[in-house]
């Protein structure tokens, strides 16, 4: 993390850079935030540790913006999204410079309360200085240990790999977190009966309090104007409570972001009631991939995405 | 809030026998928006539209449903009422209770429920329409005809004639078509060549025709008025200019096993060669596939005996390109394939041959100089049967499940021909029926059979055998006498069905323009416009719409040109105004819209953005009107519903839809 | 809402047409007096791509049974592409109507051309038949429902 600061530092000071947007300790040690560090003086509250899993490409849109390059801490999946709002013409590469960071896999507070932690005062380990193998965990009821890949958020469990598509400079060393396949959740609904598929959802969906967090998180989702907040489909009908949006807008909204998802995980991560919106996405993901070929969305600034191109042989609707 | 009118239409008893008129009338008047209806016998009448204009002046209506047949049929009839009596055209809507309702129900409760239905839809889609209008757009006065056969011709004769420049595109090295090939022609019996070739010599000499042979369309863009075509000019390696068309390149030619072409294989050419005489231009093209020189770099002979210094090795393709504001396809056809038919033994005997290759061998400049032999042996043939419908009127995927419709007729004028120079030859028809509805057609057919002895058979032919011997025998079934007949023969001739010209899938893919299934291009009506595509500005000529004769062809061929030049001579064109539209307040500029357009008509501007709390230089989706044909693919690909579609807007199809599931 | 067992079970159908294929599909089942039930209501748009998602969930959430598209066959679409781009689009947005648990047979996609009448009338009469076993849509209705 020193080193970080100290290159921060140094391009603040050189001009190379206005602004810097990274993590900055939040109220609870599990929960560090996004924000600006408009000087040296003020990367004192700077924070990059295992908790950090927020991804920032999507605040480039808005520093885009802003006069003067803004420095960027993009971890390898963060570096996806960039490429593909990049593509988008959403940010301005020349008001960016992004400074890669080594990832260990991301954990999260709700993780640790999954695997039966609960009521966390302050965790070590997080810090990503050395290996990242055992957190030790204060808590109300003592201090506990666990595996720190055990509190690691899903997405690190199947994480595409540690490269970075697009950045300026590196800095930090990553590990590979692998250890599920990407597709097994979605396999495991498929293979259920259709009952039990719509139970599951509905289950899940019924949760949900539409308090906007995934839209709001979500790099691909990036609208202007949200289709659920505009006129354009009288969708907005906030009064209603039997209304359109209500029903639709987890379907439609992954439909939106359909061959545009980079997978990055944000939307669950960030969801108050658990929604494991991912698989949403990635089902669209896996189907892209088994009928037009892998495709993999911020891999290139470059091209047409799986929904604004077609081969004559593509598959019939309804035969998958 | 819309004052809209409703309109029901009773199609005399069309509609009103099924669906409760008056019902849907009483209704209507219950729609929100809606302050008048009627019904009315014939609202297409003069009467009936002077209803309409009059419920506008009187009820000062802002909007029109009319209930009645297809918008395919009457949108326009309605569309200029209303324009008339004073309100935008694109204020009406027409909910289809004709074809999409009384016409398939037969339950007058139901009938009238599903009319209730979509006259509401209509209603909900009305009360969210807004005016639009036409823009203009320009017209290049020069059209392109796709085909030189005898209806590319034709067309481009009678476009010529009108004033306009026209080119022809041709694919082979010269025009002509299959009429070229033909020897006599039906019912006259007068010479193909002696009609077809001074009309070849006048589009030639035309001052308003540019003929580009061994050229092919290679891209299409642009809309009615102002299309921009690509032709790729296939390097002849033969200088057009210099050639003086003396020959002597194709008698010295040492490469001389390629089949015709022009002769269907039967005899073989040069490879430096014009497929015909009489070919147009008289400048021969080197089949670089064929010629020594290509293959081996050696020989070089037509070169060295050309006096005039023509051959041109290095010769390349060139491009061209062109603005027309017309497009007539005029590709014709081919005789289908015959491998699949093995039970008529036409790849296993060379004296089974098709009726065009009877055309070759009983034509003066054909393989056998005119002389009626057989190919294998070079004798007369004594005995022929002709075998009609080979794949025409076919149950199976063999064959074509229509009518061919010449080959009844050009199998009495060969049995007439044959019978006439050759009185000993045995003349048998099989035949399914014979069909010859045209002038002076049955009368011709009649003289066959009876003043020339021809044998027609109603039946089809089962199985043809080549004997050891030489001759085939034929069995087959007479259906009049109720049995089974075995004859020998010494030749067949297969009235093999006529399909499209295999380019013809492609460049209806160009031109946007819509094939059936069986590759003949659709028309934009089948009755009413028969010479028109679908696509604006494309119109068809010849068989490329269905089969027919050369007289229907030039026919066809002069309507073709009627509807082209009625086209050229417009200045202006008014293009359609429901095209897509981007808000560009809500626009994210990410190009996404763009990629899926199939006209390049949306690109991007940074421009100046000013709206409720916003004032900002934006990159924002453009839309180019005159290049938008308003196909909608934009809107579903833009997530935010920043691109919508003028006159079919998001929310008018919501709005249709919660009218349906009411 | 309790349904009556002996009342016939009369589903809600959207069909969307493309203008130049299959909307003059339906007119040319209509003109050759080729029947299917009323049940199915047709709404016309210039061409299969400009069926937003959002069209369909929209029917279903207002009480449709099943929503049909028909469009030019692939390769003769009026505007060249069209097609390509929304079989893509319905192909995934059918894939994941299935992985929640709507019922596989609701939606359908059928290439209806401007000289198939005939299919058209079969196409409807089978669809119709088929939501007509599937019964009554709820599922759509009701994925996120408020206890």
């Amino acid at each position: 993390m020193q080193e970080l600061i100290n290159r921060t530092k140094e391009l603040l000071a050189d001009g190379t850079v206005a602004r810097v947007l990274g993590w900055r300790r939040g109220d609870l040690p599990t929960n560090p935030e996004p924000a600006y560090f408009n000087d040296g003086e003020s990367l004192s509250e700077f924070v990059y540790n295992g908790f950090c899993g927020a991804n920032l490409s999507k605040y480039m849109i808005e520093a885009s913006e802003l006069d003067g390059r803004t420095l960027v801490f993009l971890k390898p999946c963060d570096t996806y999204s960039f490429n593909q709002l990049l593509k988008e013409n959403r940010v301005d590469r020349e008001k960016a410079y992004i400074i890669g960071v080594g990832c260990k896999g991301k954990i999260s507070e709700a993780s640790l309360n999954a695997i039966g932690i609960k009521n966390v005062i302050d965790v070590k380990g997080a810090e990503l200085t050395d290996a990242c193998d055992t957190l030790t965990i204060e808590t109300l009821t003592g201090n506990t240990t666990c595996a720190y890949r055990d509190a690691m958020l899903e997405r690190c469990h199947v994480c595409r790999g540690k490269e970075y598509v697009v950045y300026d400079e590196l800095i930090g060393d990553s590990a590979d977190t692998v250890d599920g396949d990407r597709f097994d959740e979605v396999r495991k609904i498929e293979a259920m009966s259709p009952e039990e598929r719509f139970a599951f959802f509905k289950a899940e969906l019924s949760k949900c309090i539409r308090c906007n967090a995934c839209r709001n998180v979500c790099p691909a989702c990036s609208c202007r104007k949200c289709v659920f907040d505009s006129t354009k489909f009288d969708s907005a009908q906030k009064a209603n409570s039997d209304s359109f949006e209500e029903k639709m807008f987890h379907i439609i909204r992954a439909f939106h972001v359909a061959g545009r998802c980079t997978d990055c995980g944000e939307c669950s991560r960030v969801c108050p009631q658990g929604i494991p919106l991912h698989l949403l996405n990635r089902k669209f993901i896996k189907d892209i991939n088994t009928l037009y070929g892998d495709f993999c969305a911020g891999e290139s600034a470059e091209g047409a995405t799986p929904l604004t191109s077609f081969t004559f042989g593509d598959a019939e609707p309804g035969t998958v | 809030m819309q004052r809209i009118g409703v309109f029901v239409c009773h199609c005399g008893s069309n509609i009103a026998a099924t669906v409760d008129v008056k019902k849907v009338t009483e209704t209507a008047l219950m729609e929100p928006g809606v302050v008048h209806a009627e019904d009315y016998q014939y609202m297409c009448s003069e009467a009936g539209q002077a209803k309409i204009a009059a419920a506008i002046a009187e009820k000062n209506l802002t909007g029109i449903v009319v209930c009645s047949c297809s918008p395919r049929m009457h949108e326009t009839t309605f569309r200029t009422c209303a324009e008339r009596a004073g309100i935008n055209p694109y204020m009406v809507e027409i909910a289809n209770i004709r074809e999409h309702c009384s016409w398939i129900h037969k339950d007058v409760e139901e009938a009238t429920k599903k009319a209730v239905i979509l006259m509401r839809a209509a209603v909900a889609k009305v009360n969210l329409n807004t005016p639009l209008k036409p823009g203009e757009s320009r017209v290049t006065k020069r059209a392109l005809v796709i085909g030189g056969g005898i209806a590319g011709i034709q067309t481009a004769l009678d476009i010529a004639d009108a004033g306009y420049e026209v080119d022809i595109v041709e694919k082979t090295p010269s025009i002509g078509g299959r009429m070229s090939q033909l020897d006599k022609t039906f019912p006259t019996l007068d010479c193909s060549a002696c009609i077809l070739t001074p009309k070849m010599v006048e589009a030639a000499a035309h001052d308003k025709i540019n003929i580009y042979t061994y050229s092919e369309v290679e891209q299409v863009s642009g809309f009615v008025g102002d299309f921009t075509v690509d032709i790729r000019k296939k390097a002849r390696s033969v200088d057009m200019n210099k050639c003086t068309g003396c020959g002597l390149c194709q008698e010295k030619c040492p490469s001389k096993k390629t089949p015709s072409e022009f002769n269907r294989g039967l005899n073989t050419r040069t490879a430096i060669y014009t497929p015909f005489a009489q070919a147009i231009p008289n400048v021969p093209v080197i089949d670089r596939e064929a010629c020594i020189k290509f293959k081996t770099g050696k020989c070089g002979l037509c070169s060295k005996v050309c006096a005039a210094g023509a051959i041109d090795y290095e010769q390349k393709d060139e491009i061209i390109t062109r603005k027309y504001g017309a497009i007539v396809v005029a590709t014709g056809f081919d005789v289908i394939k015959l491998d699949k038919y093995d039970e008529y033994a036409y790849s296993q005997s060379r004296d089974v041959i098709t009726s065009l290759e009877l055309e070759r061998i009983m034509n003066a400049a054909g393989p056998t100089k005119g002389h009626l032999q057989r190919l294998s042996d070079g004798r007369e043939p004594k005995n022929i049967v002709f075998v009609q419908c080979v794949g025409s009127r076919c149950a199976d995927e063999r064959g074509k499940s229509y009518c061919s419709k010449i080959c009844c007729m050009y199998t009495a004028k060969h049995a007439m021909l044959i019978r006439d120079k050759y009185p000993d030859v045995n003349v048998t028809v099989f035949y399914i029926d014979v069909r010859t509805p045209g002038k002076n057609f049955d009368e011709f057919y009649r003289r066959a059979v009876e003043e020339y002895g021809v044998n027609y058979i109603k039946g089809q032919v089962g199985k043809v055998c080549p004997e050891p011997d030489g001759s085939l025998t034929v069995y087959a079934s007479d259906l009049l006498d109720n049995k089974q007949l075995r004859m020998s023969a010494d030749m067949v001739v297969l009235a093999a069905a006529i399909e499209p010209s295999a380019s013809v899938r492609q460049i209806a893919t160009m031109l946007t323009a819509s094939i059936d299934t069986n590759n003949f291009l659709t028309e934009a009506h089948p009755k009413l416009r028969p010479v028109e595509s679908p696509t604006a500005g494309v119109f068809l000529s010849g068989v490329c719409q269905g089969p027919k004769d050369i007289p229907e062809t030039v026919a066809q061929a002069g309507a073709a040109a009627v509807k082209a030049i009625g086209l050229l001579a417009k200045d202006k064109l008014m293009t359609n105004p429901c095209t897509a539209k981007a808000d560009e307040l809500m626009c994210n500029g990410c190009s996404q819209c763009a990629n899926v357009c199939p006209y390049g008509a949306i690109s991007y501007e940074t421009r100046l953005v000013m709206g409720p709390g916003v004032r900002e230089n934006r990159r924002v989706a453009v839309v180019n009107n005159a290049l938008c044909q308003g196909c909608g693919a934009c809107t579903v690909t833009c997530p935010s519903g920043a691109m919508d579609l003028q006159g079919f807007s998001n929310r008018q199809i919501i709005a249709e839809v919660d009218a349906i599931c009411r | 809402m309790p349904m009556n067992d002996n009342a016939e079970f009369r589903p809600k159908i959207v069909a969307f047409c493309c203008n130049w294929c299959s909307y003059a599909g339906a007119d040319l089942a209509g003109s050759s007096r080729l029947t299917y039930p009323a049940d199915v209501k047709i709404i016309k748009v210039p061409c299969s791509c400009r069926v937003n998602p959002m069209f369909i969930l929209r029917a279903f959430e207002k009480g449709a049974d099943g929503v049909i598209m028909c469009g030019c066959h692939p390769g003769d679409c009026h505007y060249s592409t069209g097609n390509y781009y929304a079989r893509r689009r319905m192909t995934l947005l059918f894939s994941m109507l299935d992985y929640i648990g709507v019922e596989h047979g609701r939606t359908r996609v059928e290439w209806v051309s401007a000289a198939e009448g005939v299919k058209f009338s079969a196409t409807m009469n089978e669809f119709v038949e088929k939501i007509k076993s599937l019964g009554k849509n709820v599922r759509l209705g009701d994925l996120r429902c408020r206890s």
